[in-house]
């Protein structure tokens, strides 16, 4: 949890917007605040093309944020140039959805790993370096033979530890992980949330995890963020979340996954999520929620705490959804009368 | 754990396994191949071929003046002072080769980098550089080739120059296209994310991913320049006699079209020869290496 003083990571109505033809603009992501302790694992779930990247992206400023404000280690980075960013990014590091991509495959994994030292600690030795790259590859599980190699002869989940070895040497306080198993075979998947998650607990890393499976989230994360067309629409402890959603979306998403969510009725998201230039009026959920009424076309529901530390954007805090630790079934009208 | 193959095919080839079936690939390329041996062939003799002859280039042979093809002491004939015709054609060859390779370096190097930064920085600036690209591609480039050519003393030097100013747009709009949409791919993001220098991004990560159509696009550029300058010291505004070049040899074979025609038709062919010779190599080279340009984004 949040821990000491001020944390890590304080992200206040952050939004990044692009521009597209015709003049109209994209809200990739849009009002989104949230805080990270150091040492603490937020995950950030919701459907494809929901804005998870796009939020990882801005908030490590890869990409400009067009409104709202970043802070970071107690510095507001938001509008840091390019060159007062270098000596921020050795605490802040991202790891990749797909392990491949993110590698230069001409480059071996010992220059791949040199370049962060290079970078933030010039001033070390030839010796040194080969000393902290054989060390950051222990740390990820592989053998200091891996440093010769070449990227394309590994297997995907040992490329998956290249990309995240490349993100710790450095010892970062924040890791951004960007979907870090969904490319992997399942059966690498759980060998690599391990390895996070033993990481988090040996080096008291942060970390930002994004996916779109609820179940390897809920397995990793100390909170969860759900997110729909850009926007926080529920935020809580992973063990409330689970317990007991306060989000329709959130219902959905729990029914919507096979393994935690597959013995009561399931909620089918219904149709396509909508496009984040044209979101539906009010409720941006509305179209596709099992308990919308006329009046939630009428205004944007705000993220309102609706338990300590249990914020959802549902003008409907009556309903009593279920969850997969709380399976009951479905009654829509339950709690109307 | 199993070798993730499923992962590999919607990705960039590797970089050491994919050479070698591009190298197939160009083997295989029979139209390439003519081109990459009529070009060695053509540059070996150039190189050589005047110290073997018996003739020296200005060499007058009075008593075998106009004297054709294959029908004579002399092998490709000669002009009208009697000077053998093959030795003037290899030497020619020397300047026109060398004028070729040469504005192809420079525009090469120009191209490279003006793309690269209007590429990587983007912004008005590079909007406007590109602008200002496509004008001047919209341009017939032998009518900037000529204006530029009427202003300035021609020369080997200057025809360089010139040949090299109108060319390296292209080179320059490939190379931005590709580092704007190479910028946007994970290893970029990952390198920018560590937070490494402007120059180690683009010297390091980018630019050595857009060496493909960089060389395909610098053996159109010879061919090009071959035949720019031609065109030039043709209309004797490009390299200027005693110093001969395949174009100005053209120029001087006009005045015997009807009655020494071989004049004209030497050069003639070996012109089309280099030229077609450098972009079947460019074409080759660009199917050879397509599959590597169309990495996934
Ligand atoms: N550079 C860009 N220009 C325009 N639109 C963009 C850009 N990047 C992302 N988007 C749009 O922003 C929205 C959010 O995209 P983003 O990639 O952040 O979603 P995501 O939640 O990460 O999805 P996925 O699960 O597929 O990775 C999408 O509609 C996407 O099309
Ligand atoms: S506000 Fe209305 S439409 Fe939106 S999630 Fe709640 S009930 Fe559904
Ligand atoms: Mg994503």
């Amino acid at each position: 949890m949040s821990g000491t003083g001020a944390p890590l990571l304080e992200v206040t109505d952050l939004a990044k917007h692009y521009p597209i033809t015709g003049g109209r603009t994209l809200r990739a992501v849009d009002g989104v605040s949230f805080t990270l302790g150091a040492g603490e694992v937020l995950g950030i779930v919701g459907e494809s093309g929901s804005g998870k990247t796009t939020l990882g992206r801005t908030v490590l400023r890869l990409t400009a944020a067009s409104a709202g404000t970043i802070r970071f280690r107690g510095e507001e980075i938001t509008d840091y140039s390019r060159r007062r960013m270098r000596p921020v990014r050795r605490h802040m590091q991202l790891v990749f959805q797909d392990p491949y991509a993110s590698l230069n495959p001409r480059m071996s994994v010992e220059q791949i790993l040199a370049i962060p030292l290079q970078v933030h600690e010039p001033g070390l030795k030839r010796a040194e370096r080969r000393d902290r790259i054989e060390a950051v590859l222990s740390t990820v599980g592989l053998f200091p033979e891996a440093a010769s190699r070449y990227p394309h002869e590994f297997s995907g989940g040992q490329r998956q530890r290249v990309g995240i070895a490349r993100a710790l040497i450095c010892n970062p306080a924040l890791l951004v992980a960007d979907e870090p198993v969904s490319a992997l075979d399942v059966s690498v998947q759980a060998q690599v949330v391990n390895l996070l998650l033993d990481l988090r607990q040996r080096l008291g890393l942060a970390i930002l995890f994004i996916a779109h499976d609820l179940a390897v989230v809920g397995l990793i994360s100390d909170r969860v963020a759900v997110m729909y067309l850009g926007r926080i629409v529920e935020i809580a402890e992973t063990t409330t979340l689970f317990a007991r959603p306060r989000h329709p979306y959130t219902e959905a998403l729990f029914s919507a996954v096979p393994d935690i969510g597959g013995r009561h009725d399931r909620i089918l998201l219904q149709g396509d999520i909508p496009s984040p230039v044209s979101p539906p009026s009010g409720c941006p959920f509305r179209t596709r929620c099992p308990y919308a009424e006329a009046a939630c076309a009428e205004a944007l529901p705000p993220l309102v705490e609706r338990a300590p530390g249990h914020f959802a954007a549902c003008r409907r805090p009556e309903l009593t959804l279920s969850s997969p630790l709380s399976p009951q079934p479905v009654s829509r009208f339950a709690a109307d009368a | 754990m199993s070798a993730a193959a499923p992962l590999g095919s919607a990705l960039p080839a590797p970089a050491r396994g994919a050479r070698r079936p591009a190298l197939r690939r160009f083997m295989r390329h029979r139209l390439a191949m003519f081109g990459l041996a009529a070009i060695v062939i053509l540059v070996v003799a150039c190189a050589i071929g005047p110290y073997l002859s018996p003739y020296g280039p200005l060499t007058i042979d009075l008593r075998h003046r106009f004297q054709p093809p294959f029908l004579g002491p002399h092998l490709l004939g000669t002009d009208q002072l009697g000077r053998d015709l093959l030795v003037r054609l290899l030497l020619a060859g020397r300047i026109s080769l060398t004028v070729g390779f040469a504005a192809m370096g420079l525009s090469t190097v120009f191209g490279v980098i003006v793309g690269l930064a209007a590429g990587f920085y983007g912004g008005w600036a590079g909007t406007a550089l590109m602008r200002f690209v496509d004008a001047v591609l919209c341009f017939p480039q032998i009518f900037l080739l000529l204006t530029l050519a009427a202003l300035v003393s021609p020369g080997v030097l200057t025809i360089t120059l010139i040949v090299a100013l109108t060319s390296w747009m292209e080179v320059a709009r490939v190379v931005e296209g590709q580092i704007r949409s190479l910028r946007e791919r994970d290893f970029a993001v990952a390198a920018e994310a560590i937070g490494v220098s402007d120059t180690h991004l683009m010297l390091r990560e980018l630019l050595p991913n857009v060496m493909a159509p960089i060389v395909v696009a610098a053996t159109l550029t010879v061919a090009r320049a071959i035949l720019l300058e031609s065109y030039a010291s043709y209309l004797g505004y490009g390299i200027q006699p005693p110093t001969p070049s395949w174009g100005n040899m053209l120029n001087n074979a006009q005045e015997y079209l009807t009655s020494a025609p071989w004049l004209a038709i030497v050069p003639g062919i070996v012109i089309t020869l280099a030229v077609t010779g450098f972009n079947f190599l460019g074409d080759g080279l660009r199917d050879a290496l397509d599959p590597r340009l169309d990495i996934h984004r």
